[in-house]
């Protein structure tokens, strides 16, 4: 069965569970999401579903985007995202909402990270930086040594330093779902999920548990 | 803050007044051992309080046997909070007494406001 979501980031608090122990949680406003096309092995050759989410007024979208939602009578949407399942029980016009998920299901939350523009190594990829006494100087966040000398001669392709950091694609694996409110479309998991507030998510099912 | 946010949030303790910085408070948790659960008292003065939503906490010092300073830090709208009162006002000038962590015996106390 499709366990798949499109929502948006709303902010982070902490709910107290039954020991009154206090639990972070990221609130999702998931869905109403529309099935707006369906991929079939056949056709596509591989099997996915066509979520779309966020309602628009007709006239956000261009003449294309709305003629592939009016083929099964789906309100204008902004946004459109395939989720893989090999067996989707589902139709072209069906809706679905937060309820796919229970209180203490695991999901995987796919999101883009807060960009943070040219970073560099050390804030990059932990670099350690060079000594901050002993004589130096311009050497506190430098990268160090990016390759070796005469042969290759050259910094091979891939080498770790700076440039641009954030603003992809991140996916948060096993994420316990803690909260789902059917009535405001809002689903709640335990911890941290990557992007800004009011950030694009989609919610799977666990890949790996 | 977020209006959803809040929605979500636990309400307001009816048994914790109005608290501020200085007030000599005495607060009853509920702790569970195993099975059963009792009310432990805490009793100190408060030195930091912070006010938001779910997260809000304060933080109360004692001092202990052999002149040692505890402090402890609740959550404002933890279940197990059972209640909390407040003996007496401080007049304190700062939000947050850390001053008092230097302290110990006469300069330690803390003027009576009434």
């Amino acid at each position: 069965m499709l366990k798949g979501l499109i929502g948006k980031k709303v902010g982070m608090t902490q709910i107290f569970d039954d020991d009154g122990l206090a639990v972070p949680v990221t609130l999702i406003e998931a869905g109403p999401c529309y099935v707006t096309q369906l991929r079939l092995p056949e056709q596509d050759g591989y099997s996915a579903v066509q979520l779309g989410f966020g309602e628009v007024k007709p006239k956000r979208l261009t003449g294309g985007q709305l003629g592939h939602l009016k083929r099964s009578s789906i309100p204008p949407l902004r946004y459109l995202r395939e989720f893989r399942e090999k067996d989707p029980e589902v139709k072209e016009g069906d809706k679905v909402t937060v309820d796919v998920f229970v209180p203490g299901d695991f999901v995987d939350v796919i999101g883009t990270s807060k960009g943070k523009g040219f970073a560099g190594a050390v804030k990059r990829y932990g670099f350690r930086g060079g000594p901050k006494t002993h004589g130096q100087s311009d050497r506190l966040r430098a990268p160090g040594s990016r390759g070796a000398g005469t042969t290759p001669g050259r910094v091979y392709k891939g080498a770790k330093g700076p440039g641009h950091m954030g603003n992809h694609r991140v996916t948060i694996q096993n994420l316990k779902v803690v909260l789902v409110d059917a009535e405001r479309n809002l689903i709640g998991v335990r911890g941290a999920v990557p992007g800004a507030k009011g950030g694009l998510l989609m919610i799977k099912e666990v890949r790996k548990q | 803050m977020n209006e959803i946010i809040k929605s979500v949030e636990s309400p307001v303790n009816p048994n914790i007044p109005a608290l501020r910085s200085g007030d000599m408070v005495r607060v009853f948790i509920r702790i569970k051992e195993g099975t059963h659960e009792r009310t432990q008292e805490f009793k100190g003065t408060l030195i930091r309080i912070r006010k938001s939503g779910n997260d809000g906490n304060f933080t109360v010092r004692r001092i202990a046997s052999n002149g040692i300073g505890v402090e402890r830090t609740f959550l404002l709208r933890s279940p197990r909070l059972e209640k909390v009162i407040v003996d007496r006002h401080s007049r304190v000038r700062r939000s947050r007494l850390y001053f008092l962590r230097d302290r110990t015996g006469k300069s330690a106390r803390l003027k009576q406001k009434f």
